[in-house]
């Protein structure tokens, strides 16, 4: 057996979370905080819910316990608004597929580019790591 | 006794299912994708190369497991699995056809082995179980293969560190070694590599660091299965993290791996792609 286990602090661990740039850990206050509203995009995984939800989006949300900045988030499609309120990605793309919209252009939508700066971008290669690997180290 | 006969890496991406759908996987884009595919698209064809079982490592992307239950490692022991709706509807891909009986043996093995499983019995499976099946048998009527799934929490954290989805990699080895019939198994591990999908860093890439990732595979040494989380997430983007999935492969291929292919190719919509083909060898045959 090879299984050689290390402690880990769970302090530690998770205050390093903060320091990557532009990233919002999916941990589990967020996942705490987050909570209907990852439960109310997985409800559009039904075509019935999609097309209720299509019809009055209003009328939808509150039929599930979100705050007011969750449903706001959700109406505008901000989906950075909607990460800040524990959303998650895998969750919220039920949210854009049902909007028949792609994982580059969500993706896209929360980095202030335009979909064609972001495309582009991704052709060239993607986003560097260097300078956004950590706030404190800028390195 | 049934066998590990190769180790498999896939990226999952929805977009290569969409492109396989809308025959659009020759154009420009798409194409260079693709054509790292077909060499072991033809090598999975030749005889004795079909598997009879994948186990197929992925994560769950909030399809079967929504925020209500979280199961950090589950195995599908049911007969079948069917696609399930991710929002624009099930992909048009057959149903996964399970081995309950090799499931269950593994299952059984592992929680005596100290690995507690959750055991899955009903469960639809997203794309990140089909998209790499797409990519390797292409479009047909009916996968040639059984598959077992098996899924890793690699979205709420903490997900399972390296060196224990290495580990349990291992014991997956042992269980199916263990097996008492004379059955091929390869271990397939999805997802990766470099990629982010929120926020204002989406889009990471990090070439130099997929590809130290990919030599790390192939060989004797086991220096992965010790990467912390936050280096994959520092360097590989917040949605890199899925590559632990791959060290549940290389566990299972035992102590030495030769390398039978290697394609890794930028971009592919968000993501860095990765396809890498092991086999497992004694690790005495290396520099032979």
């Amino acid at each position: 057996m090879t299984d050689k286990k290390e402690r880990i602090d769970i302090h530690a661990y998770l205050a390093e979370f903060d320091d990557i740039p532009g990233t919002r850990v999916f941990t589990a206050q967020r996942a705490r905080k987050g909570y209907w509203l990852n439960q109310f995009a997985m409800s559009l995984m039904k075509e019935e819910n999609r097309s209720r939800f299509l019809a009055d989006e209003k009328a939808y949300l509150d039929e599930w316990e979100l705050t007011d900045a969750a449903k706001a988030a959700v109406l505008a499609r901000d989906y950075n608004a909607m990460i800040d309120e524990g959303g998650n990605i895998y969750f919220l793309s039920k949210l854009f597929s049902t909007d028949k919209k792609s994982f580059q252009f969500a993706a896209g939508s929360m980095t202030g580019m335009s979909q064609e700066e972001y495309a582009e971008m991704m052709l060239k290669g993607g986003r560097s790591p260097q300078g956004q690997r950590s706030i404190k180290g800028g390195y | 006794m049934a066998r590990v006969t190769a180790g498999i890496t896939s990226s999952h991406i929805p977009a290569l299912g969409a492109a396989i759908q809308t025959g659009t996987l020759h154009n420009d884009y798409w194409g260079p994708v693709f054509d790292g595919y077909e060499p072991i698209k033809a090598w999975v064809r030749e005889p004795g190369n079909m598997p009879d079982v994948v186990i197929l490592v992925y994560n769950d992307h909030a399809s079967a497991f929504d925020m209500n239950i979280i199961p950090t490692f589950a195995i599908g022991c049911a007969e079948v699995f069917k696609p399930a709706d991710e929002g624009w509807g099930p992909r048009p891909v057959p149903d996964v056809i399970g081995h309950p009986d090799l499931a269950w043996h593994i299952a059984q093995s592992l929680i005596l082995d100290e690995f507690d499983m959750t055991i899955i019995n009903e469960m639809d499976v997203d794309h990140g179980l089909t998209v790499p099946l797409s990519m390797m048998f292409g479009r047909v009527e009916q996968w040639p293969c059984r598959v077992i799934p098996l899924a890793v929490n690699v979205v709420t954290y903490p997900p399972p560190s390296g060196n224990r989805c290495w580990a349990l990699g291992e014991a997956i080895g042992r269980a199916v070694a263990s097996f008492p019939e004379d059955i091929s198994v390869q271990m397939w591990g999805t997802g990766g590599m470099s990629h982010q999908l929120q926020g204002p860093r989406a889009g990471l890439i990090n070439a130099a660091w997929d590809n130290m990732f990919l030599d790390g595979l192939i060989g004797e040494s086991d220096h992965l299965r010790r990467i912390p989380h936050i280096e994959y997430l520092r360097e590989t983007g917040s949605e890199g993290i899925e590559m632990v999935m791959w060290l549940i492969m290389r566990g299972a291929l035992g102590p030495a791996t030769r390398l039978l292919h290697r394609h890794y190719h930028v971009p592919c919509s968000n993501t860095a792609i990765g396809h890498i083909v092991l086999e497992p060898i004694a690790p005495s045959s290396i520099g032979a």
